[in-house]
This record gives C-alpha cells, structure tokens and sequence, in this order.
C-alpha cells in the first residue's frame, strides 16, 4: 500500500522522513519488529507530527515546537558515555541501588550494575538484543497508547533501550536505578524501556531523565507490565537541560490484584509532553499516579493522562500539582474511561495548580467517560495564587517573604510528596524541589 | 516603647477611612487594653501595627523604640521585637507547626545577627512552654492550626509569642472562644510574659479577660478613635453600663 504524503509537509517532518530512510536497516528487530516500524511509518506520513489540531495535543504544538530534526543519536562507545553520565547530576546520591544506564537511547551494560541485579533475581538486557529475539510482543501496547502520535514515533525510531524482567515471585531488596542521560550534541532519541514484573513480583523503579541541551529531541517510551499480584513503584524523574523537547510516555498495564504507583516529576526541559495510559486488564487492581510540576521561564511542561477502566473491581487516584512561575506554561490533561461492564470501579482524579506570578498560564482538563452505572468516579481541578493572608501571617512571625513563599510552595505540594511513601524518592524529589525554589531571583 | 502619633488609616482598596487620629503611648512594662464594639477598628489597628498592606496610613505616623514602623515590612517588624496574637489565627495546611515555629524563631535570630538555635535547643525549648500552655506534641505534630479547637488556636499563638520572645506584645481578642479554664491557660501564659522591659496591649470585646491580665491602662476605641482613656476600674463601668455613652460621646 503506498500513502501518499500530506500535501504540506514542515522541515521537521521531511527531515523524519529521510531519517526513516536512512536508519531503518540498521534498526534493530526481526521481519516483525520491521513491519511494525514500517506500519507506524506510514500512520506518520498521513498525519504528521502532533499539533494543536489534534485534540490530544491541542495544548502541546509538537509541531509548532519542531523546527527541525537533529540526526538520531549513534551510540557512543563505553568512555564516551561514561563522560556523558560524569557531567550529569547523580540523582540518588549514595543511595543503595542497582544502576542502568541508558546514555543517548543506547542501553550501557559495561556501566550498569547487571551482576547485582541478577544476584537480586532480576534481568537486565539491551532492547535491541530482546527485539531481535522476542520481536514484537515486546512491542505490543494497550489500544488507548497504539494511536498516539509520539509512541508511533517511538515505535519507529527506537534503537535500543532496556528489558527488565522481575521474575515471579521476586521482590527486589533494592530499587532499581534507570538513568536516561542525553549527551551535550543536539540529538533526536527515541529510547525504550520495558520493565515487566511478573506475578507477584515486587519492586522500586526510579527513572531519571537528565542532560541534552538545545535543540536535543527525546521521546521516550517506558512500558510498564504487571502480571497478576505484582507491586511495582515507578518515580520518574524529569530534569533535563532548559532548551529540550521531551515526550516521555509511560505505558502502565495492570494484571488482576496488581498495586502500581507512577510518580512523575517534571522539572526541567524546556518543552516536555509526559503522557500516561494506564489501562486495567484485570480485576482488583489499583493504580495511583502522583505528578508534580515545576515550570518557569518560557518552559512549557504538559501532563496528560488516560486511565483506561476496562474491568470491573479496580481502583484509581490521579493527583496532580503544578506550580507555574513567570512566563511558563503548565498543562493537565487528565482523562478516565470506564468501560460499559467495569462495575464497581473507583477512580478519583485531582489536579491543582499554583500561579506564582501574572504571566504564568495553566491549562486544565479533566474529564471523564462513564459508560458503567455502578461506578465511583470524580474528578477535581483548582488553580489558584498564593494566599496573601497566609503569606501575612508567616511574615508576621518573622519569616522573610522570600522564605515564607518557599514555605507556601512546598505546602502546596505536600499532599503529593505525602502520598510517594518511598523515603529514597520523598528525598531526592524534595531536593529538586528546593533546588527549583532556590533558583527563584 | 510605642507611640502612635494622630494615626489615620483607610482600607486601600476602597479608601474607606477606618482609624481617624489615634494616640497612643505605652511605656515598657505597662499593660494597656482597648476595648470597644464591634467595629470600632481594634483589629484594624493591631494590623496596622503589624504591617499588613490591606490598609494605607494616610496621616500620622507609629514610632516604635523612636523609630518609624511604617516603612518596615512585616518580618522586620517582627524581627525588632512586635508581635501580634491574631483574632483569627490561620490554618496553614502542608506546613508542620515545628517546621513553622523553627523557621519563625530562626528567621528573627538571623535578622538579629544572633546564632540558628540547634534541633535539640530548640526542641527543649518548645517542649518547656508547650507543657506549660497544655499543648501535646501531638497537636504539634500536625500542620500549623490545622484541625486545632478555637481555643488551641490561641494558645498556639501564646506558645507563638512564648517562644519568639517579643517585646511588644499585641493580642486581638485572644479571649474569644474560651471557656474559663482556657482563659485561665493562656492568661497564665500571658502574666508569665510580663516583666519590665515587655509591654502589652490587649485588646477585647469583654472585661472578663481584664480579671486574669490586669491592665495599667484602659482605652476605648469608637469608630476609628480613643473616646475615653481610664484605669482597670474604667472596663468594670464598661461591663456594667455598656458602650452606649461613649460611643454616643463620639458621634
Ligand atoms: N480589609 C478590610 N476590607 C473591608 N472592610 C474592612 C477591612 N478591615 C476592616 N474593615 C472594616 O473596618 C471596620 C473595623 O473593623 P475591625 O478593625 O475588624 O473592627 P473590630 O476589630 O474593632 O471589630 C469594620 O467596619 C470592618 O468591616
Ligand atoms: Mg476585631
């Protein structure tokens, strides 16, 4: 079948277009693997790169934000990406843990910990050695995900990344570390990660999205499988440089009686799309997804969530704090089905957003689709500024007003950072989040 | 210690004048209260005081030590020595009352040029004073006011003023919402306070409080001006006469 292109066409998406051409025989993966790529190529060539037009992206101009394409990143040998991660910061600090490095979408085992992680029972291989030997599956998502412009884009691109298998049965005794590090050269990466637990297997995930610089492109895929019974926390934490486009995507698919926690931090970039489909396939699960927001200076950070209900008896919590300084843009796009025959589903969601000055902007959308009559499901959304009656009070006490809208910042984010549970990711989120006020003029 | 000279204010935002031509002058040591209906400006002078921006001081002028305050933030206020017991103390939610109280205390060392008070000093020193307001490390434990009783709330603010060490001390009806025994805590609290080098005015609706903290000095605010400056025995009229005559007087 040929399709023929759309009739205008900007530089960004000429410039994937060649970059199809010129890399999709070095990609890795069997014939399978191919006709998928080849099949989310030719969904591109019709609809192009995601802009305000498309409903689910109408406040994320992907389009717009794309002039153009850096080359995909080639890998870099072991001291080149050694160098890469050295001028990163280490998140996690001395935090015991086992470490994956993944340096400009290329997995690095010579640098991660892979003997501690299999002497704790988990797995840890290169993306591109598991496509080529268990090729599609891998590859499959939920429906809600299979549409979306920028996991189409990753589903063509992806070069590598990682598998992580927690057998059944295993409980890691220490989280596992995957830093996603971008080099100092403007580049295009298109990374993923498949972290599958399987049943009753427990674990910590903290992924750490660092680096790039201007003109750096990385749309990330983490996809995200808990097989019956299984416990999985995922942080993520995004904290590139200022001028990066970012789409990071998470995958969550959730098996009867699983617990999975999402935690999403979006603290750096300068244009970032965090996006989440989270679907149930099986009954007495519970998901929670926690986000927290920081934007200022021409940033532009957009949280987006679907969270597909499709069986009965499954539990939902959805919180959502943004705080948006001078000249920034804060987006929440949060969306819950229920599907006709998912009785009994709780699903909450709640988005709150803090204004710290006049020019910052907020976008909000909460909505729901009920199509169960059984079902609990509500969903909130408030903006609002800093409490002058309450900044009084402080100040009255002696606190200084900067310190004393510190204070007020960090009680507006309490709820959220309350609600990790995980001292090592309530440490290192809290510290970003210093950071982030400290640097306020 | 303070003096307020001819003080005029209105509300900044409809420019509604509130306080017109007060004059006031406590010396270290003295007990002053104001008392007067509702309405007649009390608490809008205890703000004023304090340095809240809802108001503009249009004539006049509130020297304190010899100092103007009126060109000093609310934190530099607080630094120097005044505080302010609230009418209404707020709820902060998400800010841990010890977060808040450690913060306070050493927000105004530093602003002193005096040391952080280490954990363990500071600690120590809150327990002291809490035990003696019965505030429990429980009610200190939760988020600033947040889920407090009407009247832990103002013993909060006393724990507050105990600790910080003010030597101006300003309390906005800190009566109101008390039974006896709570009234008795925190006039405790407040008589413990006194010496000769703190001050204190004490505003309120009622003479009740003037039992336990006995003023030097009684004034009466009537729409936005002193109609009547006695001593203790001036409340006890008060109490039995009501505010008709001087409000009257003032019209
Ligand atoms: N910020 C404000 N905005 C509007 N009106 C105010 C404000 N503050 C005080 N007022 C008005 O000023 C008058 C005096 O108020 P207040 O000082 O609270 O009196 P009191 O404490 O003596 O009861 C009242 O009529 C009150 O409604
Ligand atoms: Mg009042």
């Amino acid at each position: 079948m040929t399709i023929e292109p759309r009739a205008l066409e900007t530089r960004a998406e000429t410039e994937l277009t060649e970059a199809w051409y010129k890399e999709r025989d070095a990609l890795p993966g069997n014939e399978a693997v191919a006709g998928r790529r080849k099949a989310a190529f030719d969904a591109f060539r019709q609809t192009g790169l995601p802009h305000r037009r498309v409903e689910e992206w109408k406040y994320s101009d992907l389009r717009n934000r794309l002039k153009s394409i850096a080359p995909f990143a080639a890998r870099r040998d072991e001291a080149g990406a050694k160098s890469v991660l050295a001028g990163l910061d280490n998140v996690y600090g001395d935090v015991d843990r086992h470490r994956l490095v993944i340096v400009d979408g290329h997995f690095h085992a010579g640098l991660s910990d892979m003997a501690a992680l299999a002497a704790d029972g988990a797995l840890a291989r290169p993306l591109a050695e598991a496509l080529a030997e268990a090729g599609e599956a891998l590859m499959d998502l939920p429906a809600i995900a299979t549409k979306d412009a920028a996991v189409g884009l990753n589903a063509i691109f992806c070069a590598d990344g990682l598998e992580l298998v927690v057998p059944a049965g295993v409980t890691l005794s220490k989280p596992v570390e995957i830093v996603h590090a971008l080099g100092q050269d403007a580049a295009s990466t298109a990374g993923r990660v498949v972290i599958r637990a399987g049943e009753g297997a427990e674990a910590i995930v903290l992924e750490t999205f660092l680096g790039g610089t201007e003109g750096t492109f990385s749309n990330t895929l983490t996809d995200i499988r808990a097989a019956d019974g299984a416990k999985l926390t995922v942080a993520r934490l995004q904290a590139e440089a200022a001028g990066t486009t970012h789409v990071g995507t998470a995958v969550v698919t959730l098996g009867a009686k699983t617990a999975v926690k999402v935690i999403g931090a979006g603290i750096g970039s300068g244009f970032a799309r965090h996006q989440a489909f989270v679907a149930f396939t099986g009954e007495h699960a519970r998901a929670d997804l926690l986000g927290i927001t920081m934007v200022r200076k021409g940033q532009h950070v957009d949280q987006t969530l679907v969270i597909d209900h499709a069986v009965p008896n499954c539990d939902s919590r959805e919180l959502f704090k943004t705080v948006v300084d001078d000249g920034a843009k804060g987006i929440f796009q949060g969306k819950i089905i229920v599907r006709p025959h998912a009785q009994k589903t709780d699903g909450q969601m709640m988005t709150q957003s803090l204004l710290l000055s006049e020019d910052a902007e907020m976008a909000l959308k909460p909505e729901l689709e009920i199509f169960a009559d059984d079902v609990q499901c509500a969903h909130g959304a408030t903006s609002g500024e800093i409490d002058e009656d309450l900044l009084f009070y402080l100040r009255a006490r002696g606190i200084p007003e900067k310190e004393a809208r510190t204070l007020l910042v960090l009680a507006f984010l309490a709820e959220a950072v309350e609600e990790i549970g995980e001292e090592v990711i309530v440490e290192a989120f809290e510290a970003r989040i210093r950071a982030w006020l400290d640097q306020a003029a | 210690m303070l003096e307020i000279k001819n003080l005029h204010a209105r509300i900044a935002d409809d420019g509604t004048e509130i306080l017109r031509g007060i004059d006031l002058v406590v010396k270290p040591g003295e007990v002053h209260a104001i008392m007067g209906p509702n309405g007649s400006g009390k608490s809008t002078l205890s703000y004023i005081l304090a340095g809240k921006t809802d108001y503009e001081v249009t004539e006049g002028d509130i020297l304190y030590n010899g100092e103007s305050l009126l060109e000093l933030s609310p934190d530099e206020r607080a630094a120097a020595g005044l505080f302010l017991a609230f009418q209404y103390p707020i709820e902060i939610p998400g800010v841990a009352t010890m977060t808040f109280l450690k913060t306070a205390l050493n927000a105004q060392r530093k602003a002193r040029g005096e040391g952080e008070l280490s954990t363990p000093d500071f600690m120590k020193r809150v327990k002291d004073k809490a035990a003696k307001l019965q505030i429990t490390m429980d009610m200190l434990k939760r988020p600033l006011n947040v889920g407090f009783s009407g009247g832990e709330k103002k013993r909060s603010e006393i724990l507050q003023m105990a600790l910080l060490e003010p030597s101006l001390c300003v309390l906005d009806e800190t009566d109101s919402g008390l039974d006896i025994d709570a009234l008795k805590v925190v006039s405790d609290g407040v008589n413990a306070l006194r010496s000769p080098e703190r001050a204190f005015v004490v505003i309120t609706h009622y003479q009740r409080l003037l039992d336990h903290i006995v003023p030097d000095v009684v004034h009466v605010l009537s729409k936005g001006r002193i109609v009547k400056t006695g001593d203790k025995d001036l409340a006890l009229e008060l109490e039995k006469n009501g505010y008709a005559d001087f409000v009257d007087a003032a019209a």
